[in-house]
């Protein structure tokens, strides 16, 4: 009887150390953000790049969508997805929010000077603290919010057309 | 005159206590937070942008009077159960950190089962 308890333990215990080995390999270590859509937004405090004002909530629950972008302008990346992101400016239904994050003042300019500005509204990270808030772990990543704050869509790393052609279907269908 | 000399030190003793207490360690917590963009990094070995960041967000939490686990709450709710190396227990992985016990009482009660077996004979 004893020695049927041990087997059966030890039966047990190889079990359960395959199966914690299964589970673990065939699980996606990479973070992604499957967490966050769904959530929804409910403290921003984001300094405005050139005036002396703050963006709140208040502001971008006045948008059917909002589209937060998340930029700089020593970031590659970032400029393989400025056409769509002016492409995007043209749609009724999405305001474009812009977050200009651990950037120079000047340098942001400048850019929006060479490549054209699509932003409806924008916004200064200088030490990158508030973008925490979004999850954000590198740029550009952009988030697709509805009226009630709620995040539709991360996007990580530059928006693709398969991505536009998401929000621009989104966006049309309200 | 004693009594008061003696409240009066068991009350600083008390406020030195608590003062030791509320002050957290942001290294320890830099530790337990994976550098999401590095390969096999903490927050606390990496210098990338990211960690960075990490690290001003956890300081300012801990000075405006967070506790240890509300900064790691607040970081879960943002990146993901992912970023802490040290999970906490919750209904998924309770079986992992109660597995270590369970095995060490049952190999305990095995080895007892075996012990007098052979005092019986």
């Amino acid at each position: 009887m004893q020695k049927k308890i041990i087997k059966l333990f030890i039966l047990l215990l190889i079990v359960f150390v395959i199966g914690v080995f299964f589970i673990g390999l065939n699980k996606n270590s990479i973070y992604d953000t499957k967490g966050l859509v769904g959530q929804k937004i409910t403290e921003i405090k984001l300094d405005h790049f050139s005036k002396n004002k703050i963006i709140t909530v208040k502001d971008l629950s006045k948008n059917n969508f909002t589209l937060i972008n998340f930029w700089a302008s020593w970031c590659g990346p970032c400029r393989d997805e400025h056409p769509i992101l002016l492409k995007l400016n043209k749609e009724k239904n999405l305001k474009l929010l812009g977050v200009n994050v651990k950037d120079k003042k000047n340098n942001a300019l400048e850019f929006l000077k060479d490549f054209g500005d699509p932003y409806d509204d924008l916004a200064r990270d200088e030490l990158g603290k508030h973008s925490v808030n979004f999850g954000i772990y590198g740029i550009p990543e952009s988030i697709l919010i509805n009226q009630d704050l709620i995040i539709i869509k991360k996007f990580i790393g530059p928006i693709s057309k398969n991505d536009y052609n998401y929000i621009k279907d989104t966006v049309r269908k309200q | 005159m004693r009594i008061k000399i003696i409240i009066f030190f068991t009350i600083l003793n008390f406020n030195i206590l608590n003062a030791e207490t509320s002050s957290i360690d942001s290294n320890k917590i830099f530790k337990n937070l994976r550098c999401l963009i590095c390969q096999g990094q903490s927050v606390a070995d990496s210098n990338s942008e990211f960690a960075q960041t990490i690290k001003l967000v956890v300081r300012d939490q801990i000075n405006d009077g967070k506790s240890e686990k509300e900064i790691y709450d607040f970081l879960i709710e943002k990146y993901g159960e992912w970023i802490t190396y040290k999970p906490s227990l919750n209904k998924v992985n309770f079986v992992l950190w109660l597995l270590p016990y369970l095995v060490f009482i049952i190999g305990g009660v095995i080895v007892f089962l075996r012990f007098k077996k052979r005092d019986n004979r």
